[in-house]
This record gives C-alpha cells, structure tokens and sequence, in this order.
C-alpha cells in the first residue's frame, strides 16, 4: 500500500503541475490532462521501464498520447520522473518551447510519438508494438485514446489489426470520460458500451474506475498474454479540481484569475492531505 | 551512355518488378519492412508476404492505419515501404502522411501504382492527378516518377536508406524501356535523354516515352528536340532546367493536372530566375478522371506524342 500512496502522491503532483503550466498561459486542454493523471502516475510511477537519462533507449517501454491535447499531463510525468527540467513546464505554448500543446516526439524528450490529429496514434502505437515484436523485444507500448477520439474509424482500423497479428504487448486505455468537446458522448456520437466493443474487435477488456490507482495497478497485473489488452478507465473530465470538473462545457478553458487560484489551492490540498507539505 | 530506347515496349511488366525487388531488398536488410492494404496481387508481392509475413505484411483495406503503422516502426528504427494504389496512397491518406510521418519526423517510402491515367478501367474513382501536387507540398518530401523498369528497381534500392518522406508514383505495366539495366540514377538529377537544340521537352513517366517519339517525328523535319526525363520532380534538378532553357522553348509533359506538378515546378523555377524561354505545360487541364482504355484516356486528355508535337510546331 505504500507504493500505491506513492503514486496517488505522484498523481496528485501531475494535477497540479498541470493546472499551473495551463495557468501560465491562461488557457489550454486542462480537463483531458486531469482524467488521464492517474493512469500516467501508475506508468510512470513505476510499471513503465524507462530511462529518464536515456529516452530513447531501444528496449524502453513505450507510451502513446494518441488524445495528443493531454501534452501537458504527460508533459508534468515526464519532468516529475527527470526526463526534463521542471523549468520547462512554465513554457507550454511560448515560441520555440520544446513542450507544445499537443505532444510532439521531435520536441520533448520522453515523448514517443508525434499526435494531435486524433486517431492516428492508435495506428502508430501499434507500429510500435510490431517494431517491438519483430525486434523481440519484451518491452511494451501504452496506448491512450480518448472515448470522443473513438469516433475516428481509424482507431477500429488500429484495434482490427492489433486483434490479427495478436500484438499481446500492447496496453490501450480509453479515457472514457463521457465528454467531448461538443457536449456528452451521448449526445454526440454515443459509444455505448465501449468495453464490450473492444471485447467484440478480439482484445481482453477490463473495465475499471480511472481515477483509482489502486484498480489501474491490478488491471495491469491482469493483462492477457495472448491478446491485446484494454482498459477501460471511467473517469471524470477536470478529475480532481472540482472548479474545471464542474464546468460542463470543460474541453479547452480559461484558467486563470480566482478559478486558477482555487484550483492550485484544491490541488495543494490534495497533496498535503496525502502528507506531502 | 546508356539510354537504349528504341520505341519499342518493353515486355517487363513493372509489377514483377516491383515484387521480386521488393523482396531483395527485404531480404538484404531485416529493418525493412513491406506494408500493403490489401493489394499485394495487383503489384506482385503475393509470395513475398507468403515467404516472409515478419517483414510483409498485409493491414487490410485500411490505408490510413497503413501510413500510421509504418509511422509507429519507423519510430522504432524500421524501414517502412508502403504500397496501395495512388488515390489512396495520397489523397486518402493525407493527414496521416502530412503528420504522422512528415511532421513527427519520421521516414517512410511510399509508392503510389497506376498514376493518373494508367488507372484507365479502374476509372474516375481510382485516378490521381493530384498526388505530385499533393506530395510535394510536404516539406522536405522526395517525389519520383518512374518512366521505366531498369529505373524502378534502381530507385526502389536507392530509397530504402534514404530519410525522410519519398512518394514515387509507378505504372504495374510496362512503358517503353530507356535505360539499360546498369544504368547509375541520382536522385534529383534529371537525365537528357535525346540531345537537341531547337527545343526541350521536360517530361516524367508515362509521357517521357510519348516525348521521345514526338521528338522522332520532329526530328524528320530537321526539327532537334531536346528531351529530358525529370523523374525526380522534387527536389527538382534546377540546373538542368535553367540550362534547357537556353534551347528558347520549354514543354513540360506530365501525366497529371498541370496544377503543381512537374509543369508548375519547372515554371516557378525559371521565373524566380528571371528566365523566360517560349513555355507550355501539358497534363490534365480542369478535369476528374474517367474509365476506358489508356490509349483513349491519353487521347482524351492529350498525353500523347501528336498532342506534344502539335504543341512544339505552334509555338515554332
């Protein structure tokens, strides 16, 4: 249990890290960064193998942000684990800062794919896995799609493929926050039950809550060694600050003033409630 | 000198080519490998995928998961080469070439069968006129035409550690064979391929062989074209272009709409460079492709020797 207090405590500095780097600028996609925090922290918090002073070591495991607008979350892990200086979290977004708002693998070390452009990370993370295959290596690639992004048919062409060459090293987790940038899911294109389609398209599917560390590290211990795996992570767009959670419409945000504020000090709390002054 | 052109139509049929060199190449380099969404029949790789299924491998009817694959190994050190037919290997798959693969920095080879009209009975649908100038307007992008085999397989080597993007666009026929097979290609150098003074046709693909025998026809009239095969149509070879312009005339001849192609190259070229010889482009003017026969689709759109020897005695 004290590792998994480790990574809440991990978790809870990606939000605040996050919600100051997006404060800096004022505005940016803060709710998408915070509903993936969690599932990073366990990541990055020990389950990925990775080499802060090596990012590019061949036999690292992989991550793709395919919901690219997350940069900054993975941005805050990323130099919370040493990839990077802490320094550079306060230039999101300035001219020629090396950490853009969607994630860019020429830019920012730790990054392994370029995204933005939502759906094409699934293809190019499965790219990675079959690199990884034909390499033989043991190593993994992690897979984030948003549950809006899902509405791009390629990343079912990404899920067929992955389901045919049983690429078992891949790991997708679906950020099933139920909004996109319109309104709901169901309002817009609903997915229905996103698990069982994943299930129907040949992956092990394990459906969980998003927001617990605790479930994420035990889905992860329970992959499928034969298939590709999904989780599901349910999860709450703005998750753990309350004053972007609550904000319908919480896509892309102002964040500044009095709500930034809150914000930091709801983040803060967290910490210190965690025992972290 | 090696050019053996002699009108005659060469009997190796391109997609052969295509099959039994892309397999060399897999074979002599285990980091290559060999994508294709679901049309290894139609250029030849059937057996190779059969043979060697780690290193080509077939994605289906899903060509933008195609590009992004080959974006994701290439990210991991691999040397991704790409095939499906040209609509669908430019237009169809635009943004995830443009990003996943240009933009994320990432190098891939990308081959685009049956240009423009060579589409001929897969008609409208399955015709690009459009993917020269789609390609060449990603920064730092290669764009090839093959106008024969000798050059195919020669190109498919040399691409393989080149990096970056490279879209090449390739008949699965045969045009007229130019080049003997020792033939030494430089990726943006142009060939001349018929000396001349009078005038300089600039061609690429299908219609370098269509240049050559309008050029014949010209020369019986004591008439001495210059022709030049531009089969890497970007980065282009400016000195060949600002050197042919001395011959006073300049045709461009491509197998593709006359916006951003190889005619719009050579014209921005010579402008910027303050050079105004006698200029005409031919290609597609304004038109979306139909079904029939090639020989009357190049008829219809004027990718013909005549079309280009008509042109040539106007401006004479």
């Amino acid at each position: 249990m004290e590792n998994l207090k480790e990574i809440e405590i991990f978790a809870a500095k990606i939000r605040l890290e996050t919600t100051k780097m997006i404060g800096t600028r004022g505005f940016g996609h803060i709710s998408g960064s915070l509903s993936v925090a969690d599932a990073l922290a366990v990541l990055y918090g020990g389950v990925m193998n990775v080499r802060p002073n090596e990012p590019n070591w061949a036999e690292r495991d992989k991550l793709v942000m395919s919901k690219g607008h997350a940069g900054p979350a993975v941005y805050s892990a990323l130099a919370l684990r040493g990839f990077f200086s802490m320094d550079w979290l306060a230039t999101l977004n300035q001219p020629e800062t090396r950490l853009p708002s969607h994630c860019d693998m020429k830019l920012t070390p730790g990054v392994d794919m370029t995204t933005g452009s939502l759906g094409q990370g699934a293809s190019a993370a499965v790219g990675l896995a079959l690199a990884q295959k034909l390499d033989e290596l043991s190593s993994r690639t992690y897979l984030f799609v948003g549950d809006g992004e899902c509405n791009e048919g390629q990343v079912w062409e990404a899920i067929m493929f992955a389901a045919q060459h049983k690429l078992n090293n891949l790991v997708t987790f679906v950020d099933y926050n139920k909004k996109q940038l319109d309104g709901t899911t169901a309002e817009v294109i609903d997915m229905g039950d996103i698990a069982v389609k994943f299930a129907n398209f040949g992956w092990h599917t394990q459906n969980i809550n998003g927001q617990s560390v605790a479930e994420i590290v035990q889905a992860l211990q329970n992959l499928s060694s034969n298939m590709p795996n999904a989780i599901i992570l349910n999860t709450t767009k703005g998750a753990g600050v309350s004053a972007i959670s609550d904000v319908t419409l919480n896509h892309h945000m102002v964040v500044d003033g009095d709500l930034l504020a809150t914000a930091i000090a709801e983040c803060e709390a967290k910490l210190a409630e965690l025992g972290v002054k | 000198m090696s050019i053996i052109y002699d009108g005659s139509i060469d009997k190796i049929v391109y997609k052969t080519v295509f099959g039994e060199t892309m397999e060399a190449i897999a074979n002599a380099d285990s980091n290559v490998v060999y994508l294709d969404a679901d049309l290894m029949g139609s250029i030849g790789t059937t057996g190779f995928w059969k043979r060697n299924p780690k290193q080509a491998i077939n994605v289906g009817i899903a060509e933008a998961n195609m590009a992004g694959i080959a974006a994701g190994l290439s990210a991991a050190g691999k040397k991704p080469y790409l095939h499906t037919f040209g609509p669908f290997a430019s237009r169809r798959i635009y943004d995830q070439v443009f990003l996943s693969i240009a933009y994320a920095g990432n190098n891939a080879r990308i081959f685009g069968s049956d240009p423009g009209v060579a589409a001929a009975f897969n008609g409208g649908t399955h015709m690009p006129f459009e993917d020269l100038a789609l390609y060449r307007a990603i920064p730092h992008s290669t764009v090839i035409e093959i106008s024969d085999g000798a050059m195919l397989e020669a190109l498919m080597w040399q691409v393989k550690d080149r990096s970056g993007l490279t879209y090449t666009r390739l008949t699965r026929k045969a045009y007229p064979t130019i080049y003997s097979k020792d033939h030494k290609f430089t990726i943006g150098k142009g060939e001349i391929i018929r000396k001349g003074t009078d005038a300089t046709i600039i061609a690429c693909g299908l219609m370098v062989g269509e240049a050559l025998a309008a050029a014949e026809k010209l020369a019986t009239d004591d008439i001495n074209v210059q022709v030049i095969d531009m089969f890497t149509i970007k980065p282009l070879d400016v000195d060949l272009v600002l050197e042919a312009a001395k011959t006073g005339i300049i045709i461009t001849a491509e197998n593709h709409n006359v916006i951003g192609g190889l005619g719009d190259a050579v014209a921005s070229t010579l402008l910027e460079a303050g050079v105004a010889p006698k200029f005409k482009r031919i290609g597609i003017e304004e038109s979306f492709g139909q079904v029939g026969p090639q020989d009357f689709l190049q008829k219809h759109y004027g990718l013909t020797a005549e079309n280009i020897e008509k042109t040539l005695r106007d401006i004479l």
